[in-house]
């Protein structure tokens, strides 16, 4: 006779204190239901005159139309793992509950256990879509603590680089926000001109993807003249694309309908949630680090930053598109204005020195070891906090010093996170078709949001 | 009737093979829309890249979920392939040449269109999956409404040919002489809602709510595999192909050629020799090839439709012009007729 087989999962025989998931999705389901009820009570307490404020029974719904659906983690449309549980009426969606974490990697702790430069990588892996942006977040939270000056080369560098990433980032928002509203082929489209800036980054940084190219104290290598010709030539072609996607999808009338009064978030809301970036500048509010508190050279070249009053997806979609165009100028300018000089700081305290030091001096390997080993050591008890505007709006690093060459600790203010604070918000009253389009227009990145 | 069941073997193998060249095609197609080769591995061209993608769904596992209605999930696909063959037998070909010659061919069409609503929906419902269900209930709720617009799109060709019969009606449009003839330009607004229409009664895009990728999973296929995916597939590639005929016969003049008139008066040994048989066949396979080529390039460029929009685009848009154009028409037929023309 077959033996019936219980699955015995690792924890299912450990007693009740270990089993998290069980617990948590009941948690999960608990917050839905229970979600609004103050706000529910509030108004029977105001229709009630001044009445005690009981809990409203919950409606009867004898023909159950109302659903609860899980979308997420595992789902085409959720650009990683984000989990939204939404209880629908029909297809609108009444209550919404996310559950972000499932691409916890604990990051700011790994931080804690390696130099400065070795957390490097680790930044390329927070926002995939984007790597230099963290990395020079990182760089500049780094030398913000450590007070390192970065040469005026490695300055134009890092600029040129970071714009490009927010051009590479802002492709695949509208690659996949064209997918997620059923224009499939849209998505490859954009992915030729990310695929430009792969190559350029393999020029620049010898790696598409995962760049690692800025350095404490200035960047890996300087560009080779391929390489900038490579930038020119992008930069020449790009706005001719940005104009053929304009073309597509201006005046579409199922882009525009699909987009149009969809997740709307007003000026005030988008402050009270916490939103950054671009969903925050869709939303009426003018705030950009790279204005407001000016890193790198941004204070000597000149763009606008592109706002839209209307707070939907529409004015996203728009708002992004201008980015893209800015972000063109800003590269033109630091092309232009790029100075020849050192690309890393001399000092073999704050930068590692270069590879012919390294090779033919026996100092220069000695700084090399000593760098590996130790790298840099900030002062003690010295902590700092740098953002910067990535791609998905504020990026920033708080960083604490314990007087060693590893950081006390570090913590990360990252913008997907942020912005995902909305979507319960936006999410309600919308329908489930409405879902992907949300998620696509907030653009977040799951790998920064749960770190 | 032996003829007639050689006919029906005939035409569903026909059917089979050019879905596979559908699928083929839309491949092709869409690669290049994209700027991408597409499969071009698999025999000379790729061309036998749909037989692998059957050989694989074939030797694929046949899961079916543990709640389940197991008759009804496995008897979904079977309706979805057996009614759009079933169709294909209504088609003229050339003149003469049908499966079945029935006078009332139109109420037949739109009878088996109406049915197939019940596959998608039946297997959207068996699964016991949310996704599932709600791609079934879309897909009901679209069927339905889009099928009043359809219908009366139809009816306003019945009236112009005055017959049920699609030879019939592919006849009369041989009376205006060259390309006048075509209900396409007799009946321009009754031609552009057939076709809007089509594209929703085969859940094409942008119209392709039910198994929407994105926000559905895959819709009322998300818990088949195996071949019983392979039928829903067939089926689809089958409708929207049987759909372009219907389109071309109702519409662009069926299997006539351009100019047959003037043709035979040249050459009057053409009159009912199989060469014009063969000439009306190519003819009809050329526009049919030409609204599949639009399927295509219509899924893989347009965003698509949300269901509030889809409701209002059927029943505020669509459904009042086609009524009014029934009307219209109506009145032409009983003016001209007046007249005599």
């Amino acid at each position: 006779m077959p033996q019936t087989h219980t699955p015995n999962f690792p924890g299912n025989d450990l007693g009740d204190q270990f089993r998290f998931w069980p617990k948590h999705n009941e948690k999960i389901y608990e917050r839905l239901e229970n979600k609004h009820a103050w706000l529910e009570e509030k108004r029977a307490a105001a229709q009630g005159d001044g009445e005690p404020a009981t809990a409203q029974p919950p409606a009867e719904d004898p023909l159950e139309n109302e659903m609860i659906l899980n979308i997420g983690p595992q789902h085409p449309a959720t650009h990683g793992v984000l989990r939204c549980v939404v209880k629908m009426d029909g297809e609108t969606i009444e209550k919404s509950v996310l559950d972000i974490g499932y691409l916890h990697r604990g990051i700011e702790k790994l931080a804690e256990h390696k130099t400065y430069q070795e957390f490097m990588p680790y930044t390329d892996r927070m926002d995939y879509l984007s790597p230099y942006s963290n990395n020079v977040a990182w760089c500049l939270a780094v030398e913000k603590l450590a007070d390192i000056e970065v040469p005026e080369r490695a300055q134009w560098i890092r600029m040129i680089m970071s714009e490009l990433a927010r051009i590479s980032s802002h492709c695949l928002w509208l690659g996949v926000g064209m997918m997620d509203a059923g224009a499939v082929s849209g998505f490859v489209w954009t992915f030729q001109e990310r695929e430009e800036i792969y190559s350029i980054m393999d020029e620049v940084a010898g790696a598409r993807f995962t760049v690692s190219h800025s350095r404490i104290g200035g960047v890996a290598n300087d560009f080779s003249a391929r390489a900038i010709e490579m930038i020119r030539d992008f930069v020449d072609t790009f706005p001719d694309r940005i104009a053929g996607w304009e073309g597509l999808l201006n005046k579409n009338r199922i882009w525009v309908e699909r987009n149009k009064g969809v997740g709307r978030v007003t000026r005030e809301e988008a402050l009270e949630l916490g939103l950054t970036g671009p969903n925050l500048r869709g939303s009426g509010v003018a705030y950009d680090v790279r204005r407001f508190e000016p890193y790198l050279k941004y204070d000597e070249v000149d763009f606008t930053i592109p706002v839209r009053e209307a707070g939907d997806c529409l004015a996203r979609y728009f708002l992004r598109l201008d980015e893209m165009k800015q972000s063109v100028r800003i590269i033109e300018q630091c092309l232009d204005r790029m100075t020849e000089g050192p690309i890393r700081s001399d000092d073999a305290k704050e930068a590692y020195p270069s590879k012919e030091e390294v090779y033919y001096s026996m100092e220069g390997m000695i700084h090399d070891f000593m760098y590996t080993d130790v790298g840099t050591v900030p002062p003690k008890g010295a902590h700092s906090y740098h953002a910067i505007e990535s791609p998905k709006g504020e990026l920033g690093f708080y960083l604490t010093s314990d007087g060693t060459g590893r950081p006390w600790r570090v913590r990360i203010n990252a913008p997907s996170f942020t912005n995902l604070q909305a979507m319960e918000h936006m999410l309600e009253g919308e329908m489930v078709a409405d879902t992907v389009v949300i998620i696509g227009s907030l653009d977040p990145v799951m790998g920064e949001a749960d770190k | 009737m032996v003829w007639t069941a050689l006919g029906a073997f005939l035409v569903i193998n026909a059917m089979l093979l050019s879905a596979s060249l559908l699928v083929f095609a839309e491949r092709r197609v869409s690669a290049f829309i994209q700027n991408r080769p597409g499969p071009n591995r698999v025999g000379p061209l790729g061309l036998l890249q749909p037989f692998a993608d059957v050989l694989k769904f074939v030797l694929k596992e046949d899961v079916q979920p543990a709640q389940s209605n197991k008759f009804i999930h496995s008897m979904a696909p079977v309706v979805m392939v057996v009614i759009a063959m079933t169709t294909a037998a209504l088609i003229p070909f050339a003149e003469g040449v049908v499966v079945a010659d029935l006078n009332v061919g139109v109420i037949m069409l739109l009878a088996l269109t109406s049915i197939s609503v019940y596959g998608v929906t039946l297997a959207g419902w068996s699964s016991n999956s949310k996704f599932s269900l709600l791609g079934g209930l879309r897909s009901a709720a679209q069927m339905v409404s889009y099928e009043l617009s359809m219908g009366l799109a139809v009816i306003s060709v019945v009236l112009i040919a005055g017959s049920l019969n699609f030879m019939e009606i592919v006849e009369h449009q041989n009376s205006g002489g060259a390309l006048l003839g075509w209900n396409a330009v007799r009946n321009p607004i009754g031609c552009l809602i057939f076709i809007v229409t089509a594209f929703a009664e085969t859940n094409r895009a942008p119209f392709d709510l039910p198994e929407a990728e994105e926000e559905l999973v895959a819709g009322y296929h998300t818990e088949y595999s195996g071949m019983k995916f392979g039928m829903f597939f067939l089926a689809e590639y089958v409708n929207w192909f049987i759909a372009s005929f219907f389109i071309v016969t109702l519409f662009f003049g069926g299997y006539l050629v351009p100019f047959e008139p003037q043709l035979i008066a040249l050459f009057p040994a053409l009159e009912g020799s199989t060469l014009l048989a063969l000439l009306q066949f190519g003819s009809l396979m050329l526009k049919v090839g030409f609204f599949a080529f639009l399927f295509i390039w219509v899924r893989w460029t347009f965003p698509r439709f949300k269901y509030n929009q889809l409701m209002k685009v059927g029943w505020k848009y669509l459904l009042p012009i086609s009524l009014a154009n029934a009307i219209l028409i109506a009145l032409g037929v009983v003016l001209f007729g007046a007249v005599g023309l």
